[in-house]
Protein backbone atom coordinates (compact mmCIF):
# COMPACT_ATOMS: atom_id res chain seq x y z
CA UNK A 1 0.00 0.00 0.00
CA UNK A 2 1.18 3.24 -0.68
CA UNK A 3 1.33 6.07 1.86
CA UNK A 4 -0.44 9.03 0.97
CA UNK A 5 0.95 12.95 1.05
CA UNK A 6 4.64 11.73 1.35
CA UNK A 7 5.72 13.54 -1.55
CA UNK A 8 2.68 15.88 -2.82
CA UNK A 9 0.72 18.40 -0.09
CA UNK A 10 -2.98 17.35 1.31
CA UNK A 11 -5.68 20.01 -0.42
CA UNK A 12 -6.72 20.15 2.58
CA UNK A 13 -3.46 21.34 4.85
CA UNK A 14 -1.46 21.85 1.91
CA UNK A 15 1.46 20.24 3.77
CA UNK A 16 3.24 16.48 3.06
CA UNK A 17 3.66 14.60 5.95
CA UNK A 18 7.32 14.80 6.58
CA UNK A 19 6.45 18.43 6.90
CA UNK A 20 4.12 17.86 9.40
CA UNK A 21 5.96 15.14 11.18
CA UNK A 22 8.73 17.78 11.62
CA UNK A 23 6.96 20.54 13.23
CA UNK A 24 5.50 18.11 15.85
CA UNK A 25 8.95 16.87 16.34
CA UNK A 26 10.56 20.35 16.90
CA UNK A 27 7.73 21.58 19.02
CA UNK A 28 8.44 18.69 21.73
CA UNK A 29 12.04 20.14 21.54
CA UNK A 30 11.18 23.27 22.04
CA UNK A 31 9.40 22.04 25.26
CA UNK A 32 12.89 19.68 25.96
CA UNK A 33 15.05 22.96 25.31
CA UNK A 34 12.49 24.92 27.03
CA UNK A 35 12.94 22.61 30.37
CA UNK A 36 16.53 23.06 30.76
CA UNK A 37 16.56 27.04 30.87
CA UNK A 38 14.06 26.54 32.85
CA UNK A 39 16.51 24.76 35.21
CA UNK A 40 18.88 27.43 34.09
CA UNK A 41 17.17 30.51 35.01
CA UNK A 42 16.12 29.16 38.75
CA UNK A 43 19.86 27.71 39.49
CA UNK A 44 21.00 31.41 38.35
CA UNK A 45 18.98 33.23 40.19
CA UNK A 46 19.35 31.39 42.97
CA UNK A 47 22.98 31.36 42.86
CA UNK A 48 24.84 32.76 46.04
CA UNK A 49 26.75 35.88 45.39
CA UNK A 50 30.08 35.49 43.94
CA UNK A 51 29.69 31.54 42.62
CA UNK A 52 28.24 32.40 39.07
CA UNK A 53 31.20 32.96 36.42
CA UNK A 54 31.05 35.52 34.15
CA UNK A 55 33.08 35.15 30.73
CA UNK A 56 34.94 31.83 32.20
CA UNK A 57 34.39 30.49 29.18
CA UNK A 58 36.31 31.05 25.95
CA UNK A 59 34.53 33.97 24.19
CA UNK A 60 36.11 33.93 20.90
CA UNK A 61 36.13 30.40 20.46
CA UNK A 62 32.15 30.46 21.49
CA UNK A 63 31.57 33.58 18.96
CA UNK A 64 33.28 31.86 16.53
CA UNK A 65 30.93 28.67 16.98
CA UNK A 66 27.97 30.74 16.38
CA UNK A 67 29.28 32.52 13.04
CA UNK A 68 30.01 28.26 11.71
CA UNK A 69 26.28 27.42 12.78
CA UNK A 70 25.29 30.32 11.07
CA UNK A 71 27.19 30.35 7.67
CA UNK A 72 26.12 26.85 7.70
CA UNK A 73 22.28 27.52 7.93
CA UNK A 74 23.20 29.68 5.23
CA UNK A 75 24.11 26.55 3.07
CA UNK A 76 21.60 24.66 4.38
CA UNK A 77 19.15 27.29 2.77
CA UNK A 78 21.02 27.40 -0.66
CA UNK A 79 21.54 23.94 -1.19
CA UNK A 80 17.60 23.83 -0.61
CA UNK A 81 16.97 26.18 -3.22
CA UNK A 82 19.54 25.18 -5.48
CA UNK A 83 17.32 21.90 -5.76
CA UNK A 84 14.41 23.87 -6.39
CA UNK A 85 16.50 25.49 -9.12
CA UNK A 86 17.62 21.87 -10.56
CA UNK A 87 21.09 22.49 -9.51
CA UNK A 88 22.15 19.10 -8.27
CA UNK A 89 25.84 19.87 -8.37
CA UNK A 90 25.69 23.02 -6.49
CA UNK A 91 23.60 21.63 -3.91
CA UNK A 92 26.54 19.06 -3.27
CA UNK A 93 28.84 22.10 -2.80
CA UNK A 94 26.52 23.69 -0.62
CA UNK A 95 25.41 20.43 1.78
CA UNK A 96 28.84 19.78 1.82
CA UNK A 97 29.79 23.03 3.43
CA UNK A 98 27.11 22.25 6.27
CA UNK A 99 28.14 18.95 6.81
CA UNK A 100 32.37 20.76 6.83
CA UNK A 101 30.70 23.25 9.23
CA UNK A 102 28.90 20.80 11.79
CA UNK A 103 32.32 18.87 12.04
CA UNK A 104 33.93 22.53 12.40
CA UNK A 105 31.37 22.78 15.23
CA UNK A 106 32.16 19.67 16.84
CA UNK A 107 35.64 20.18 17.07
CA UNK A 108 35.87 23.10 18.54
CA UNK A 109 33.55 22.46 20.74
CA UNK A 110 35.25 19.01 21.95
CA UNK A 111 38.34 21.70 22.31
CA UNK A 112 36.34 23.46 24.37
CA UNK A 113 35.25 20.60 26.94
CA UNK A 114 39.26 19.17 26.64
CA UNK A 115 40.00 22.47 27.91
CA UNK A 116 37.77 22.17 31.04
CA UNK A 117 38.52 18.61 32.12
CA UNK A 118 42.43 19.95 31.71
CA UNK A 119 41.59 23.26 33.98
CA UNK A 120 41.99 22.26 38.01
CA UNK A 121 41.39 24.23 41.01
CA UNK A 122 43.42 23.25 44.14
CA UNK A 123 42.55 24.56 47.61
CA UNK A 124 45.64 24.83 49.30
CA UNK A 125 46.17 24.41 53.26
CA UNK A 126 47.07 27.95 53.95
CA UNK A 127 43.06 28.92 52.55
CA UNK A 128 44.40 29.90 49.35
CA UNK A 129 43.18 28.52 45.79
CA UNK A 130 45.37 27.55 42.71
CA UNK A 131 44.05 28.01 39.46
CA UNK A 132 45.13 26.52 36.31
CA UNK A 133 45.73 23.99 33.62
CA UNK A 134 47.32 20.80 35.02
CA UNK A 135 50.92 19.92 33.12
CA UNK A 136 50.13 16.00 33.31
CA UNK A 137 53.04 14.94 32.16
CA UNK A 138 54.79 16.36 35.10
CA UNK A 139 51.86 15.95 37.72
CA UNK A 140 53.26 13.06 39.65
CA UNK A 141 51.58 11.35 43.08
CA UNK A 142 53.67 13.61 45.21
CA UNK A 143 53.84 17.07 42.95
CA UNK A 144 50.74 18.77 41.07
CA UNK A 145 52.19 21.14 38.22
CA UNK A 146 50.49 23.77 36.53
CA UNK A 147 51.24 24.96 33.23
CA UNK A 148 49.64 28.48 34.28
CA UNK A 149 47.76 29.37 37.24
CA UNK A 150 46.93 31.99 39.22
CA UNK A 151 46.72 31.86 43.11
CA UNK A 152 43.72 33.98 45.06
CA UNK A 153 42.43 34.23 48.72
CA UNK A 154 39.10 34.52 47.91
CA UNK A 155 36.92 31.34 45.87
CA UNK A 156 34.74 33.71 44.01
CA UNK A 157 38.31 35.72 42.15
CA UNK A 158 38.04 32.74 40.49
CA UNK A 159 34.59 33.31 38.84
CA UNK A 160 36.52 36.03 36.52
CA UNK A 161 39.44 35.43 33.87
CA UNK A 162 42.20 36.09 34.99
CA UNK A 163 45.01 38.43 32.95
CA UNK A 164 47.14 36.45 31.29
CA UNK A 165 50.15 38.51 32.72
CA UNK A 166 49.38 36.96 36.11
CA UNK A 167 49.50 33.56 35.39
CA UNK A 168 52.77 31.72 35.73
CA UNK A 169 54.12 27.79 36.02
CA UNK A 170 53.39 26.50 39.46
CA UNK A 171 53.80 23.16 41.63
CA UNK A 172 52.42 22.18 44.66
CA UNK A 173 53.91 19.34 46.51
CA UNK A 174 50.59 16.76 47.36
CA UNK A 175 51.18 17.85 51.55
CA UNK A 176 50.38 21.45 50.96
CA UNK A 177 47.54 20.30 49.41
CA UNK A 178 43.79 20.13 51.70
CA UNK A 179 42.89 16.90 52.23
CA UNK A 180 39.04 16.26 51.35
CA UNK A 181 36.27 16.16 54.04
CA UNK A 182 35.50 12.99 53.59
CA UNK A 183 39.06 11.71 54.00
CA UNK A 184 38.88 10.23 50.09
CA UNK A 185 42.17 12.02 48.50
CA UNK A 186 42.99 15.58 48.12
CA UNK A 187 40.57 19.08 47.38
CA UNK A 188 41.91 18.84 43.76
CA UNK A 189 38.84 19.29 41.09
CA UNK A 190 38.60 19.68 37.38
CA UNK A 191 35.93 22.01 35.75
CA UNK A 192 33.82 19.09 34.88
CA UNK A 193 30.37 18.86 35.33
CA UNK A 194 30.69 18.29 38.90
CA UNK A 195 32.76 21.28 39.51
CA UNK A 196 30.01 23.68 40.13
CA UNK A 197 26.13 23.93 39.88
CA UNK A 198 27.10 26.52 36.63
CA UNK A 199 29.19 23.84 34.74
CA UNK A 200 26.45 21.20 35.84
CA UNK A 201 23.92 22.88 33.48
CA UNK A 202 26.34 24.52 31.01
CA UNK A 203 27.72 20.37 30.01
CA UNK A 204 23.98 19.14 29.99
CA UNK A 205 23.17 21.99 27.96
CA UNK A 206 25.59 21.99 25.39
CA UNK A 207 25.80 18.29 25.40
CA UNK A 208 22.14 18.04 24.65
CA UNK A 209 22.98 20.65 21.94
CA UNK A 210 25.79 18.90 21.10
CA UNK A 211 24.40 15.72 19.97
CA UNK A 212 21.19 17.53 18.26
CA UNK A 213 24.66 18.62 15.85
CA UNK A 214 26.21 15.34 15.54
CA UNK A 215 22.44 13.68 14.71
CA UNK A 216 21.67 16.24 12.06
CA UNK A 217 24.64 16.25 10.22
CA UNK A 218 24.78 12.56 10.37
CA UNK A 219 21.06 12.26 8.42
CA UNK A 220 22.61 15.63 6.41
CA UNK A 221 25.68 13.45 5.08
CA UNK A 222 23.33 10.26 4.55
CA UNK A 223 21.17 11.87 2.08
CA UNK A 224 24.34 14.12 0.64
CA UNK A 225 25.86 10.73 0.23
CA UNK A 226 24.22 7.07 -0.04
CA UNK A 227 20.89 8.38 -0.48
CA UNK A 228 21.93 10.85 -3.24
CA UNK A 229 20.66 8.55 -5.78
CA UNK A 230 16.85 9.47 -5.30
CA UNK A 231 17.31 12.43 -6.98
CA UNK A 232 17.10 10.71 -10.01
CA UNK A 233 14.40 8.56 -9.34
CA UNK A 234 12.18 10.96 -7.49
CA UNK A 235 13.83 14.71 -7.45
CA UNK A 236 10.76 16.48 -5.48
CA UNK A 237 10.79 13.44 -2.53
CA UNK A 238 14.34 14.20 -2.56
CA UNK A 239 13.98 18.18 -2.50
CA UNK A 240 11.57 17.54 0.52
CA UNK A 241 14.02 15.51 2.33
CA UNK A 242 16.78 18.41 2.11
CA UNK A 243 13.63 20.94 3.55
CA UNK A 244 12.94 18.44 6.50
CA UNK A 245 16.32 18.27 7.52
CA UNK A 246 17.15 22.26 7.14
CA UNK A 247 14.43 22.81 9.44
CA UNK A 248 15.59 20.32 11.78
CA UNK A 249 19.17 22.32 11.50
CA UNK A 250 17.70 25.59 11.73
CA UNK A 251 16.26 24.99 14.89
CA UNK A 252 19.68 23.14 15.75
CA UNK A 253 21.15 27.01 15.19
CA UNK A 254 18.46 28.83 16.83
CA UNK A 255 19.19 27.20 20.67
CA UNK A 256 22.73 27.74 19.76
CA UNK A 257 21.89 31.15 19.49
CA UNK A 258 20.12 31.62 23.16
CA UNK A 259 22.72 29.58 24.21
CA UNK A 260 25.64 31.36 23.47
CA UNK A 261 24.66 34.73 24.93
CA UNK A 262 23.22 33.19 28.01
CA UNK A 263 26.05 30.85 28.85
CA UNK A 264 29.21 32.30 27.68
CA UNK A 265 28.45 36.16 27.91
CA UNK A 266 26.06 37.03 30.75
CA UNK B 1 -6.03 8.20 -2.07
CA UNK B 2 -2.68 8.19 -3.47
CA UNK B 3 -0.80 11.46 -5.31
CA UNK B 4 0.97 10.54 -8.15
CA UNK B 5 4.48 10.09 -9.01
CA UNK B 6 6.80 12.76 -8.96
CA UNK B 7 8.33 13.30 -12.61
CA UNK B 8 11.79 12.00 -12.52
CA UNK B 9 13.01 14.86 -14.48
CA UNK B 10 11.31 17.80 -12.99
CA UNK B 11 12.39 20.49 -14.51
CA UNK B 12 11.71 23.98 -12.78
CA UNK B 13 9.40 26.56 -14.62
CA UNK B 14 11.30 30.37 -15.01
CA UNK B 15 9.20 31.74 -12.55
CA UNK B 16 10.40 29.13 -9.97
CA UNK B 17 14.36 29.73 -10.91
CA UNK B 18 13.36 33.77 -10.67
CA UNK B 19 11.56 32.64 -6.89
CA UNK B 20 14.84 30.82 -5.75
CA UNK B 21 17.04 33.19 -6.92
CA UNK B 22 15.30 35.80 -5.17
CA UNK B 23 15.09 33.76 -2.17
CA UNK B 24 18.90 32.71 -2.34
CA UNK B 25 19.48 36.74 -1.91
CA UNK B 26 17.34 37.08 0.93
CA UNK B 27 19.40 34.04 2.70
CA UNK B 28 22.56 36.13 2.14
CA UNK B 29 21.17 39.34 3.72
CA UNK B 30 19.46 37.48 6.56
CA UNK B 31 23.05 35.23 6.94
CA UNK B 32 25.00 38.97 7.42
CA UNK B 33 22.49 40.06 9.67
CA UNK B 34 22.78 37.12 12.16
CA UNK B 35 26.87 37.31 11.65
CA UNK B 36 26.68 41.27 12.42
CA UNK B 37 24.09 40.41 15.39
CA UNK B 38 26.85 38.15 17.02
CA UNK B 39 29.62 41.12 16.54
CA UNK B 40 27.16 43.11 18.73
CA UNK B 41 26.16 40.30 21.35
CA UNK B 42 29.94 39.88 22.30
CA UNK B 43 30.42 43.97 22.04
CA UNK B 44 27.30 44.39 24.31
CA UNK B 45 28.43 42.23 26.95
CA UNK B 46 31.25 43.79 27.73
CA UNK B 47 29.74 47.28 28.27
CA UNK B 48 28.90 48.36 31.80
CA UNK B 49 25.21 49.56 31.71
CA UNK B 50 25.57 50.14 35.23
CA UNK B 51 23.63 46.51 36.26
CA UNK B 52 24.43 43.34 34.83
CA UNK B 53 20.25 42.77 34.57
CA UNK B 54 20.57 45.58 31.49
CA UNK B 55 23.13 42.98 29.93
CA UNK B 56 20.99 40.23 29.98
CA UNK B 57 18.00 41.89 29.16
CA UNK B 58 20.47 43.20 25.64
CA UNK B 59 21.41 40.08 25.09
CA UNK B 60 18.10 38.20 24.97
CA UNK B 61 17.02 41.31 22.80
CA UNK B 62 19.93 40.79 20.08
CA UNK B 63 19.13 36.98 20.73
CA UNK B 64 15.35 36.98 20.38
CA UNK B 65 16.08 39.62 17.02
CA UNK B 66 18.43 36.82 15.53
CA UNK B 67 15.89 33.60 16.18
CA UNK B 68 13.15 35.99 14.56
CA UNK B 69 15.60 36.09 11.27
CA UNK B 70 16.32 31.98 11.26
CA UNK B 71 12.55 31.39 12.18
CA UNK B 72 10.98 34.04 9.67
CA UNK B 73 13.30 33.40 7.00
CA UNK B 74 15.19 30.06 7.10
CA UNK B 75 12.12 28.03 8.70
CA UNK B 76 9.73 30.06 6.31
CA UNK B 77 7.51 31.01 8.98
CA UNK B 78 6.66 34.58 7.52
CA UNK B 79 4.75 32.59 5.19
CA UNK B 80 3.75 29.63 6.66
CA UNK B 81 0.48 27.22 6.53
CA UNK B 82 -2.21 27.73 9.11
CA UNK B 83 -1.96 24.04 10.35
CA UNK B 84 1.94 25.18 11.46
CA UNK B 85 0.90 28.46 12.86
CA UNK B 86 -1.39 26.44 14.69
CA UNK B 87 0.81 23.90 16.37
CA UNK B 88 2.81 26.50 16.73
CA UNK B 89 0.75 28.48 18.81
CA UNK B 90 -0.02 25.44 20.99
CA UNK B 91 3.84 25.05 21.61
CA UNK B 92 3.91 28.76 22.03
CA UNK B 93 1.27 28.26 24.70
CA UNK B 94 2.80 25.80 26.72
CA UNK B 95 6.54 27.19 26.93
CA UNK B 96 4.66 30.81 27.92
CA UNK B 97 3.21 28.99 30.63
CA UNK B 98 6.33 26.76 31.71
CA UNK B 99 8.29 30.09 31.83
CA UNK B 100 5.33 31.47 33.88
CA UNK B 101 6.03 28.46 36.43
CA UNK B 102 9.26 29.34 36.76
CA UNK B 103 9.49 32.80 37.49
CA UNK B 104 6.01 31.92 39.45
CA UNK B 105 8.55 29.80 41.58
CA UNK B 106 11.03 32.66 42.47
CA UNK B 107 8.15 34.71 44.05
CA UNK B 108 7.88 34.58 47.97
CA UNK B 109 5.47 32.77 49.44
CA UNK B 110 4.75 30.65 45.92
CA UNK B 111 4.25 26.61 46.79
CA UNK B 112 6.52 25.79 44.12
CA UNK B 113 9.44 28.64 46.21
CA UNK B 114 13.24 27.45 46.02
CA UNK B 115 15.16 28.10 49.26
Amino acid sequence: MEIPYAVKARPDTGLYNAKVGIWLFLASEVMLFGALFSSYILLRVNAEPGTWPLHLLNVPLGATNTVVLIISSVTVVFGWASLKMNKFSSYKIFQGITILCALTFLSIKSFEYRDKFNHYEVQLKNGAFADGHIDRAKTTKDLFVFEKARVVADPSELMSPPEESHLTAMQFPMAEIKDRADGKGKEIENYGPWHSTYFAIYFVLTGLHALHVLGGALVIAVIWGPLAKLWKTDPERYTNRIEVTGLFWHFVDLIWIFLFPVLYLT
Amino acid sequence: MHETAATPSAVPDAHSVEEAKRHMRTYAIVGVALIIGTILTVWASYINFGSREINIVAALLIASTKGFLVAGFFMHLISEKRLIYSLLGCTVFFFAALMYLTVLSMQKGSIVHIQ
